[in-house]
């Protein structure tokens, strides 16, 4: 990859041409374009792919199990959302709740972990020099493509010799590493924070780390939003590694939980009735995150488009 | 590659300790910044990983217990029908399911970027949502959505006076989940193209513009050049996430048990042996060659786009 050349290298010859006075505000020319009709209704067309289903789901959550199985997927039914998430929450001594504490705390221990190493990291890696960083940086860079497959399997066997399979502790502490996330945070801290301010806080006599602490993170802010979140939906959704580490099922997120009584309730063997629990157990799961989403949308996509993907 | 704070350029000579005690410092809270990442980093990625090379050039024996067997688990995995078959789908996936998942996610990505269309903004966001969706949920999700009685995509052809379509046969199951994969992470690909797309410098396009190229030259000619690296970036994300497919093939047996097989992608496969057939070493031989599969694939791509690059300039 090549360094990610800051403003003004990048600036094509053209552009010289230009009056100097004009502001360089990047879109403002787009707002006064023609809309598009055409693109617009096929666009809207698209969305409906990725919304409907998510829509079934909250319809389906609504219906209680006869009617899930008796009227069409978009209609509603008997309104039974109230009995649904009471079912959900009271279904084995109210299991649900253990899974989702579960997942919160495994999510959010691992993505707050996982963000301030990957800051760190990419911040020293974007703003010293120091020997051996190349080559450490490489290699980083190459985990990237290691598939975790690779790694679970013999981690869980490591894990279990040290008898910590089980225990929390083996969900979160493979999920600290964020290979992805040290690169994201180096190409945005290369970015964000000016190499004249290090130099002027050097100077005012700061430590290192207190220029860390006080400047850069400062300014890294909708970097680390977009790293943490990267790494909250990693954990939040992943499945494998719970699957393989824990096997108590007070211990699993809601990822296995659900997985299980979903193959409890195909299974058969009368359990029929868990269908809408398991239907409105996965709706109530993925309101916090699109929830996150939402209220960060402003500084994640900041992070993401002000830098960290420009090589 | 890495940019320089500590420029020692100062001339003066008497500066130069001083200089050299400051690189020193400077060194050392580098250091320390990537100490904790780089520990959690060899802990949990480089030992697992060399662990499960070593233990691939093992047997387990039913007489003698765990023996050296240099490459016979490699062997095997070559002469596994099974485990080929698996390659072979995740093959097809990798030439049908990743062009189309990226492709729509640039159009999404230069159409929303192109400021066309109306909403722009909330289309972007429904598209991103299913990437907050636990892959987990999506497969029971669309489990329900393709079921034969009761799926509303049975009761839409239903209604429309055809059959309804199983989807979850020996003939659809591979598309089946191939629309899971693309429904949930074409949002994320659209969202790393477009936030590379609004890096481009606005002048280079309008002035293409003033100079009369339309909207597709546009996009053609200067803003997916100009994204390459992004766009190369979700190439090799697909290709990792194509060989690590587990969630759904395993979720989706529960609903199609005779379809799926214990081998029907390797990383299920690598599991099934690991924890059913509990057959460790010749499950971290298919682990490890898995992740060799994965790293030339992106090799591959990589180089060959550089040399298409290279021959272009």
């Amino acid at each position: 990859m090549t360094t990610a050349t800051t403003g003004e290298s990048t600036r094509p010859a053209s552009s010289r041409a230009q009056d100097p006075a004009r502001p360089r505000t990047k879109r403002a020319y787009n707002r006064d374009r023609r809309r598009s009709n055409l693109l617009t209704v096929i666009l809207w067309l698209l969305a409906l792919y990725f919304i409907l289903p998510i829509a079934w789901l909250a319809i389906a959550s609504t219906k209680d199990n006869a009617d899930l199985f008796s009227t069409f997927g978009y209609a509603f039914g008997h309104f039974n959302l109230f009995q649904n998430l009471q079912d959900v929450f009271t279904t084995s001594n109210g299991i649900y709740l253990q899974w989702a504490l579960n997942t919160v705390i495994y999510a959010a221990v691992s993505a707050i972990g996982a963000s301030f190493l990957a800051t760190m990291a990419g911040y020293a890696f974007a703003k010293y020099r120091f020997p051996g960083a190349k080559i450490l940086f490489s290699v980083v860079l190459g985990a990237i493509m290691i598939p975790l497959t690779a790694l679970a399997l013999p981690t869980y066997l490591i894990f279990s010799q040290f008898g910590i399979t089980n225990t929390p502790i083996a969900v979160i502490v493979p999920s600290l590493v964020s290979p992805f996330g040290v690169f994201l945070m180096r190409v945005y801290a290369a970015d964000a924070i000016p190499d004249s301010m290090i130099e002027a806080a050097r100077v005012d006599g700061a430590g290192e780390f207190r220029i860390f602490w006080q400047v850069g993170l400062r300014l890294l802010g909708p970097g680390i939003v977009t790293v943490f979140l990267f790494a909250l939906v990693a954990t939040w959704n992943n499945y494998f590694l719970p699957l393989i580490m824990l096997n108590s099922s007070n211990l699993y997120p809601l990822t296995v939980g659900l997985a299980q009584q979903q193959a409890t309730s195909a299974g058969g063997g009368g359990s029929q009735a868990l269908f809408s629990t398991v239907i409105t157990g996965s709706a109530v799961s993925i309101v916090p995150l699109i929830i996150a989403f939402l209220f960060l949308q402003r500084y994640w996509q900041t992070g993401l488009a002000s830098g960290s993907v420009k090589e | 590659m890495t940019q320089t704070v500590a420029a020692p350029s100062r001339a003066s000579t008497g500066a130069r300790r001083r200089t050299n005690a400051n690189q020193r410092r400077q060194n050392r809270a580098a250091y320390l910044f990537v100490a904790p990442f780089m520990l959690v980093f060899v802990l949990m990625l480089l030992v697992p990983l060399f662990y499960s090379g070593y233990l691939s050039l093992f047997a387990t024996r039913l007489i003698g217990g765990s023996q050296f067997a240099w490459l016979t688990n490699y062997i095997r995995a070559f002469t596994d029908a099974d485990f080929l078959a698996g390659v072979g789908r995740m093959g097809l996936f990798l030439v049908i399911q990743v062009p189309i998942m990226l492709c729509l996610a640039l159009f999404l990505a230069l159409a929303i970027d192109s400021g066309r269309a109306r909403g722009a903004g909330a289309i972007r966001l429904l598209v991103f949502l299913p990437y907050a969706v636990p892959g987990v949920v999506a497969t029971l999700m669309w489990g329900y959505l393709y079921g034969q009685d009761f799926g509303p995509i049975a009761q839409v052809f239903r209604a429309l006076g055809f059959g309804a379509p199983n989807l979850l046969s020996a003939s659809t199951i591979l598309g089946s989940i191939m629309n899971i994969v693309t429904w949930e992470f074409v949002g994320y690909n659209m969202i790393i193209m477009y936030a590379a797309l609004r890096s481009i410098p606005s002048e280079l396009f309008e002035a293409a513009e003033i100079d009369g190229a339309g909207q597709f030259r546009i996009a053609w000619s200067i803003k997916i050049p100009a994204i390459r690296p992004a766009i190369m970036l979700t190439v090799i994300f697909s290709i990792i996430g194509t060989f690590q497919l587990f969630n759904e093939p395993s979720l989706l047996k529960g609903l199609a048990p005779n379809v799926i097989d214990n081998a029907f992608t390797p990383n299920y496969y690598a599991y099934n042996l690991a924890f059913i057939n509990q057959d460790v070493n010749y499950a971290a031989a298919i682990a490890f060659l898995l992740g060799i599969v994965i790293a030339i694939v992106s090799y591959v791509v990589q180089l060959s786009t550089q040399r298409r690059e290279a021959r272009a300039s």
